[in-house]
């Protein structure tokens, strides 16, 4: 992280202020904390040391992440004009180790998305191609970071919307083990699914992120009683006898041809630093995405339930009874993407189909669960590319076809359904568009992808490209 | 034709646990709308469930009660349906493995005991209260109540008339108080029934279409809300028509059911597993722990009251009857050393005034010491029993202390033999007429001497001094 002794956290949150404003054609932020951040920056600086790696860092949060006082609108216009009263627990670890809010971050609208085209703020661009989606949901956050706005950032990941933004945007994101993060304050896409992490330029500054995020919260329920390892201990451990899985199921042969190639030359310099490569096999893979296509939607068909019009965020005006208060604000205040994900989780979850479609997805999702813990058996991570493409033009996906775009997330979605954590890193460039290499590990073993990934960024400069910004 | 009447019940028995089932909010009665409410009860985005342990001990407690299946290993679903004062637009509830499964309870049929099968027992929340009429054009909410813990009892579908209904809630009610496990305050709510009441011809095997009254809360309500149900059904179907399945609300001042809403037009409930909480298990030690302190049930108190405190069977009997009679009755037990009398006093006067008011004792302005203080006025002779009941009226409206009364209004008993001598003596002197026709032989005239005793004195000359002097002097 930044060492900023030569420079103090006012001045640093000024000139990062000074870059959102720059940059802000970006789009990539919904609101703004520029009184409170400075105010914070200041008391920092009045402060007689900083004990923390964090200090006075500023941050970019996903608008998805209650902040007390602070509007939270999950990019949709039904929350426009939602100011939580608390502070999600992962935020306010963050801000306990020191770390000062920059703004809330431009997302898919309530995390349904892969481009950021469904936010009702408007598209994210990519800093690396203007016209072009940062990918999604964490787009905004992704874009931040790779812009150079802030240097860390915090994402929640579904079913890839840490790792995909980050493949697309050039950055390093990882998703955690379901329950290393507690979701409190978190506002829910698919309660099974998600996950809070970090989006940062490298892995040793996500691993310093993942320390102040993770641990216990007796507030959730499903976070993990689990000791937090310190994340930065081992992460220059050497390669040399890594065991490293290669899918066989995921057919890289439709893979666009130069994602592959980075692929492989990644596969390379592994190799050169001793790894050993071993194929394996998943089973069930292929089921990944039409379970997720259940579950997910069926979980946030329930959990939208609650954006009602009744007790807060937006309501219809003129209703006439309770049922049109219902109809007129979820009718208005839902964008088309999320719409049709209620609709089919409503669908997957009614009488006569919950068993042949909620209930079998959850038998799949066991079956998979069971082939990565059969796999990990003989490796100690896997590795994909993060995504089968590069970042595309607005507009240019899923607007006939929704599943085309549900695609993009062929290789990330399978982790959440096994509660795995995976990381994100970049590993070149494709048509002058970042590409993602994803490392998978097992149960609770953020450490060792970490380090594999500290030890692909110490011996590779692909993490130090940058955008020109010349065309913001 | 002659018709069968089958009836289950499903019980809502609210749990007397401080706070709520999901949330660290309290769940005391009566507060001002919206103020035992934190940001979990109110639904907000991104707010997640925790269990309070609490109630599965106290829904455990009664499935041992009832001799049920305990599934140490339970878990929550959503039911999903929309409303007002149902914040997060779903109800966490357990549908799949509930807490408690089978168990038997039974209750006093017409002609002995009947023991009612019992399908299951699974934890909920509350929703809120909607109020329509205080607002004008507007409806406001109320979340106090929401995320109350509730133990939904289901009863098999074998109560056959209005008059067991109200015996299975009456052992239901005597059960859950017993347990601890509920206030058991039916006009806060705290236990209320679903009836489904269905009748089929005499003989036959499958069961009539069935219709659901919702929400009763009083036993004499689920008599006559059931009676009413039975009467119409058989009317429907004598007319020749069939009975509808639907939903039936009672309303207790046109003593009628009214259809609330046809099953046609019911909500599918779209339940599913809750992902925001992970199964429950409670762990053999737990369970060990509720057993260890398993709180005891009437017919043991009856026995050890006998024992105890010499009671007779019949009063140790309507003693323990009641919960919060055998409480008042155990705490006053131990400032008084008279427990006959003691008895005596809560299965008569203290009783009877509470029979009138319809109130449970620890409803009443009764406490225990001065109950206690009562007895022992009386006990050791301060004052009779007939001021006893005078001072008894007094303590029932205004709560005041036995010897406050005493004191104020002068009531204490005079057992001073010279004292009592010398009133006898003026009554002897004042009626001369009637001594020489008692000692002519008219025996009877007795009382009368001890009326002008007690007149002359308000009623406080010892009695039993009284007849012995007033005999002693009579004999000279």
């Amino acid at each position: 992280m930044l060492d900023h002794k030569s420079i103090s956290s006012s001045e640093l949150i000024q000139e990062t202020f000074r870059l959102a404003k720059q940059y802000q054609d970006l789009n990539c932020f919904v609101t703004m904390n520029e009184d409170r951040g400075i105010k914070k920056a200041h008391s920092i600086d009045q402060a007689d040391s900083s004990h923390s790696q964090l200090s006075g860092i500023p941050m970019a949060q996903k608008d998805l992440f209650c902040t007390e006082g602070l509007r939270t609108t999950c990019s949709s216009k039904i929350l426009s004009n939602f100011i939580p009263p608390y502070t999600a627990t992962a935020v306010q670890k963050l801000e306990e180790a020191g770390s000062i809010i920059v703004g809330k971050t431009n997302m898919d609208e309530f995390a349904m998305g892969s481009s950021n085209e469904t936010s009702y703020f408007g598209n994210v661009h990519n800093p690396w191609r203007k016209g072009y989606v940062p990918g999604g949901s964490s787009g905004g956050s992704a874009a931040a970071v790779a812009a150079g706005i802030v240097s860390a950032a915090t994402g929640t990941d579904t079913g890839g919307s840490i790792r995909q933004p980050a493949a697309h945007c050039g950055i390093t994101g990882l998703k955690p083990t379901y329950g290393r993060v507690s979701r409190w304050g978190m506002i829910a896409f698919a309660s099974s699914l998600d996950q809070a992490g970090p989006l940062a330029r490298t892995a040793e500054d996500c691993a310093i992120l993942l320390n102040a995020m993770s641990g216990h919260d007796l507030k959730d329920t499903t976070s993990l009683d689990v000791e937090t390892p310190d994340f930065l201990a081992s992460i220059n451990q050497p390669v040399k006898g890594l065991k490293i899985g290669i899918i066989k199921e995921f057919d890289l042969g439709d893979l666009d041809s130069e994602v592959q190639a980075r692929f492989e030359e990644s596969k390379n310099l592994y190799e050169k630093l001793g790894a050993e490569f071993i194929e394996i096999s998943l089973p069930n893979i292929s089921a990944s995405v039409p379970t997720y296509y259940s579950i997910a939607p069926a979980e946030c068909s329930s959990n939208l339930s609650r954006f009602d019009g009744v007790r807060f965020g937006h309501r219809a005006d003129n209703t006439e009874d309770l049922n049109d208060l219902y109809i007129k604000s979820r009718s208005e205040g839902f964008g088309e993407e999320v719409k049709r994900r209620i609709l089919i989780g409503t669908y997957a979850l009614s009488a006569g189909y919950y068993d042949a479609y909620y209930k079998k997805a959850q038998q799949v999702r066991r079956l998979i669960k069971n082939d990565f813990e059969e796999a990990f058996n003989s490796v100690d991570l896997m590795m994909t590319p993060t995504s089968p493409n590069t970042a595309f033009a607005f507009g240019s996906k899923g607007a006939q076809n929704p599943i085309e775009l549900y695609l993009e997330d062929l290789f990330t979605i399978s982790s959440n359904l096994a509660g795995l954590p995976a990381i994100s890193i970049p590993h070149g460039m494709v048509h002058s568009l970042p590409s993602g290499l994803q490392l998978i590990g097992n149960f609770l073993q953020e450490d060792k992808i970490l380090n594999a990934a500290h030890i692909f960024q110490q011996n590779s400069e692909f993490h130090l490209a940058k955008p020109s910004m010349e065309d913001f | 034709m002659t018709w069968e009447t089958v009836i289950g019940l499903e019980t809502h028995v609210q749990l007397s646990t401080k706070t709520k089932l999901f949330s660290r909010a309290s769940t005391t009665f009566g507060k001002s709308p919206n103020t035992n409410v934190n940001l979990i009860d109110c639904g907000l985005p991104g707010v997640l469930p925790s269990v309070n342990k609490e109630a599965f001990y106290k829904a455990i407690r009664f499935g041992m009660a009832v001799g049920a299946q305990i599934n140490q290993t339970s878990i929550f679903d959503r039911k999903n349906y929309f409303y007002a004062d149902l914040p997060k637009g779903y109800q966490i509830t357990q549908m799949d493995l509930p807490i408690v499964l089978g168990g038997t309870i039974d209750i006093e049929a017409g002609d002995g005991i009947k023991t009612v099968n019992i399908t299951r027992a699974h934890l909920e929340e509350d929703a809120g209260k909607s109020i329509h009429d205080e607002f004008d054009g507007y409806s406001a909410i109320d979340l106090n109540r929401a995320g109350t813990p509730l133990l939904e009892i289901v009863s098999e579908p074998e109560i056959s008339n209005a008059k067991e209904a109200v015996a299975y809630m009456k052992a239901m009610h005597q059960l859950v108080t017993y347990l601890d496990v509920s206030d058991g305050n039916m006009a806060q709510g705290s236990l209320r029934c679903d009836a489904n009441v269905s009748i089929r011809k005499n003989g036959d095997k499958e069961l009539g279409t069935r219709t659901e009254i919702k929400n009763i809360n009083s036993f004499k309500f689920v008599e006559k809300a059931i009676n009413f149900e039975i009467k119409r059904q058989i009317k429907v179907l004598e007319s020749g028509e069939k009975v509808t399945q639907e939903t039936r609300l009672y309303d207790s001042v046109k003593d009628e059911t009214r259809p609330m809403r046809s099953k046609e037009f019911a909500n599918d409930y779209r339940y599913f597993p809750e992902p925001d909480l992970l199964p429950v298990v409670i762990s053999d030690e737990e369970m060990q722990k509720i057993k260890d302190e398993f709180p005891e049930l009437p017919n043991e108190k009856e026995i050890r009251y006998q024992k105890q405190f010499k009671l007779s069977a019949y009063d140790a009997q309507i003693i323990a009857s009641s919960k919060s009679m055998a409480d008042f009755f155990e705490s006053a037990a131990k400032q008084t050393k008279n427990y006959t009398l003691l008895s005596n006093w809560l299965i008569g006067e203290v009783s009877a005034y509470l029979n009138k008011e319809l109130i449970e004792i620890n409803e009443s302005k009764l406490n225990v010491d001065n109950v206690a203080m009562l007895i022992n006025r009386i006990d050791d002779q301060t004052i009779s029993g007939k001021i006893g009941k005078t001072i008894f009226e007094e303590m029932c409206i205004n709560g005041t202390s036995p010897d406050e009364i005493i004191e104020s209004q002068g009531l204490k008993q005079i057992s001073d033999d010279g004292a009592i001598e010398e009133i006898i003596d003026t009554v002897i002197k004042d009626n001369s007429p009637q001594v020489k026709a008692y000692l002519e032989g008219k025996d009877k005239l007795f009382g009368f001497f001890v009326g002008q005793v007690m007149k002359l004195t308000q009623g406080k000359a010892n009695p039993t001094a009284v007849n012995t002097i007033l005999k002693e002097k009579l004999k000279k």
